[in-house]
């Protein structure tokens, strides 16, 4: 068992001919992924990824010629609000976004509009996810995790890849990895993970990986406090972050006092949660 | 990224929100002569990006066009914050009757935008939020239907508006919103919007700040960038796509990714070392950037030690290793740098710099604790 992805996966790639979209379908179908269609609009008919793939114009087409169940976003910024649009009107449950730097009202009106067709939507400015052994969807690296039973979930994608290595190291392996991404207004968050490992058999430890910005920790940890039977373990980035300052990601920024790292830390451990000092900790603390 | 009091107040006009009557100068001789024209008493407001213009004596009232040449020539002389005053609005003063706040930001939690509006206008928002939060209205807006009427008669109503002002708040309200929409604005705000002695309603201040994510389809905001507010090398950074912050520190940082950037950071910080910057070279960074963020980091006389820290994804080591050559020879660091790569190329990497004269490192916490040691010089 494992999280939102998994062998049966059916994926779509929108923006499949793009240096990125190509690069990482590659690695996807490399990994086992089963990538059933790409979406371009301009180049429907075509074949790509060696005549195994076929290209769509729109994904309504794709979704009725192939029965796609997932779809991932590469198109760049200006356009993926419009690829998150069309994707949930063609009737996909689960839509992952990768780009980076959508405009935050662009984000507002996708949210609302994908929440009232009940589309789950990971991202944007996200890594992906990954089920080690089954499938991945996303850019995380292939070979940095193995299959086990640490769920793990995060607002960064490099910092996630030194966890679940870190893990691999030791021998400890990951039921699913996921991404959820480091913007201010983004779909999946940490409650919709820690929910679904909570009830996904596999997983028997989850690590969440936060960062300064927002509150989704602090709700995180009265989830966890309430909600949650299995042992958590964390991290949260950007303790040395100046105030006011985004630090990279669009939603890492400490603003009029909120989204502290110690307001998170000390939320999370009053949940019983223990907060590793660095990520290297982490795999003692489980 | 912010916008200017001036500049605000303009975009709101466009939208049908009443400003003073005014306009901005850079020099004390303009400043008179908008006085002259204006012919009354005139506000002569410091244009700077920080908050306590008024305090640090920014803001002065002027009875003439001689007064206001004056402390225009005082006011533009001056250093507000550590940020020089290079050019002042002069506005016709209103004659205050009552002042409310009005603004527009995005409610994370909420995944909305929300107005606020408050009868203690005048004062930061912040202050009101804390010491008397039932004193704000706050409004959420569905981001598909955009403000109601109704929604913004149910602000009037919560601030208790006279009934005679019902029509042109919601004009204004209108307008704020339409402006911030319009603007990819993560902050639009009128602070005070000023009932005045005639029984008008007026945009005194005005406040924006510009999604920068949505600055490629707004290239004439773009243009609108103070970079006063930046350090140089932030300004250099960003020609080149990196995510850069300076800090006050000793220990120089190129990271790949915003998370591992921030965490090398803390790591640092609990060795007992201090980073002398923020810096994200992105996902699939080539030489030539890592070459310009090394030249950057280098510029930067108080850096004592570099750790580079680096985990192959997307981003392969060995182009990173092909970088921090091609920017070794060009600028010759005379500091000690120590260097982890894990993933992606990382055996080619490391092979690519055996002979480069490099500390390496094999942990995170390793490589934290040989770049604080590096940086004491013993």
């Amino acid at each position: 068992m494992s999280i939102l992805i998994n062998k049966n996966t059916r994926l779509l790639v929108q923006g499949i001919t793009g240096n990125e979209g190509s690069f990482h379908t590659q690695q996807m179908i490399a990994y086992g992924t089963n990538v059933v269609a790409g979406v371009r609009p301009g180049k429907g008919g075509e074949w790509v990824m060696d005549g195994k793939v076929p290209v769509f114009d729109s994904c309504r087409a794709a979704v009725e010629a192939t029965g796609a169940n997932a779809s991932i976003i590469f198109v760049s910024a200006q356009f993926a609000p419009d690829a998150m649009f069309e994707a949930a009107d063609a009737g996909i449950p689960f839509i992952v976004c990768i780009t980076e730097g959508v405009p935050v009202q662009d984000m507002m009106r996708v949210r609302q509009y994908l929440d009232q067709k009940k589309v789950r939507l990971l991202g944007p400015n996200c890594p992906g996810l990954i089920t080690p052994g089954e499938c991945k969807v996303g850019i995380i690296p292939g070979n940095i995790s193995i299959p086990g039973n640490v769920g793990v979930v995060s607002r960064s994608g490099t910092l996630t890849y030194e966890v679940v290595y870190a893990l691999k190291l030791l021998g400890m392996g990951v039921s699913t990895c996921v991404g959820i991404g480091g913007d201010p207004i983004n779909g999946t968050n940490f409650i919709d993970c820690l929910a679904m490992f909570e009830a996904d058999p596999q997983t028997e430890k989850v690590v969440m990986i936060g960062e300064i910005g927002g509150t989704d920790e602090e709700k995180a940890a009265e989830f966890i406090r309430t909600k949650m039977t299995k042992p958590v373990v964390s991290f949260i980035a950007g303790q040395t972050a100046p105030p006011g300052k985004r630090m990279g990601h669009a939603g890492a920024i400490v603003e009029g006092g909120s989204g502290l790292a110690a307001d998170k830390i000390k939320a999370l451990q009053a949940a019983g949660v223990k907060v590793a000092r660095h990520p290297e900790e982490i795999p003692s603390l489980l | 990224m912010k916008l200017h009091e001036y500049q605000s107040k303009l975009i709101f006009a466009r939208y049908g929100v009443p400003i003073p009557k005014g306009r901005v100068a850079a020099t004390a001789g303009e400043a008179r002569q908008i006085a002259e024209e204006l012919g009354g008493p005139v506000v002569i407001k410091s244009q700077v990006l920080v908050g306590g213009r008024g305090k640090a004596g920014g803001i002065k009232l002027a009875k003439t066009p001689q007064e206001a040449e004056e402390l225009a020539t005082h006011i533009l002389a001056m250093e507000i914050k550590g940020l020089p005053v290079r050019k002042v609005l002069v506005d016709e003063a209103a004659n205050i009757e009552k002042e409310i706040y009005l603004g527009i930001t995005n409610d994370r939690a909420a995944r909305r935008p929300v107005m606020m509006a408050s009868a203690a206008g005048g004062v930061e928002i912040e202050e009101v939020a804390r010491l008397t939060p039932e004193k704000i209205i706050k409004v959420h807006i569905d981001p598909l239907l955009g403000l109601r009427d109704y929604q913004a008669r149910d602000i009037a109503v919560g601030i208790d508006l006279p009934r005679e002002h019902w029509k042109t708040f919601n004009v204004i309200a209108q307008g704020l919103w339409k402006a911030y929409v319009d603007c990819d604005a993560t902050l639009a705000e009128i602070n005070p919007l000023v009932i005045t002695s005639d029984n008008r309603l007026i945009a005194v201040d005005g406040k924006m700040l510009i999604d920068d994510n949505a600055l490629f389809r707004h290239p004439d905001l773009a243009e609108m960038r103070d970079l006063d507010v930046e350090a140089p090398s932030e300004i250099e950074a960003r020609k080149y796509g990196l995510s850069f912050i300076k800090l006050d520190g000793n220990i120089g940082c190129m990271v790949n990714g915003a998370g591992l950037a921030m965490t090398t950071m803390d790591i640092i910080k609990l060795f007992g070392g201090e980073p002398a910057n923020f810096l994200d070279i992105g996902g699939g960074a080539g030489a030539e950037k890592v070459a310009a963020a090394m030249r950057i980091i280098l510029a930067d006389p108080n850096v004592k030690a570099v750790l580079f820290n680096i985990f192959g994804g997307i981003t392969r080591c060995d182009e990173v290793a092909k970088g921090v050559l091609t920017a070794m020879e060009e600028v010759k660091p005379q500091v000690p740098m120590v260097i982890r790569l894990v993933g992606t190329n990382a055996e080619e990497g490391r092979q690519m710099l055996a002979n480069a004269n490099m500390i390496t490192a094999e942990t995170l916490a390793d490589a934290a604790q040989k770049a604080v040691t590096a940086a004491k010089g013993v």
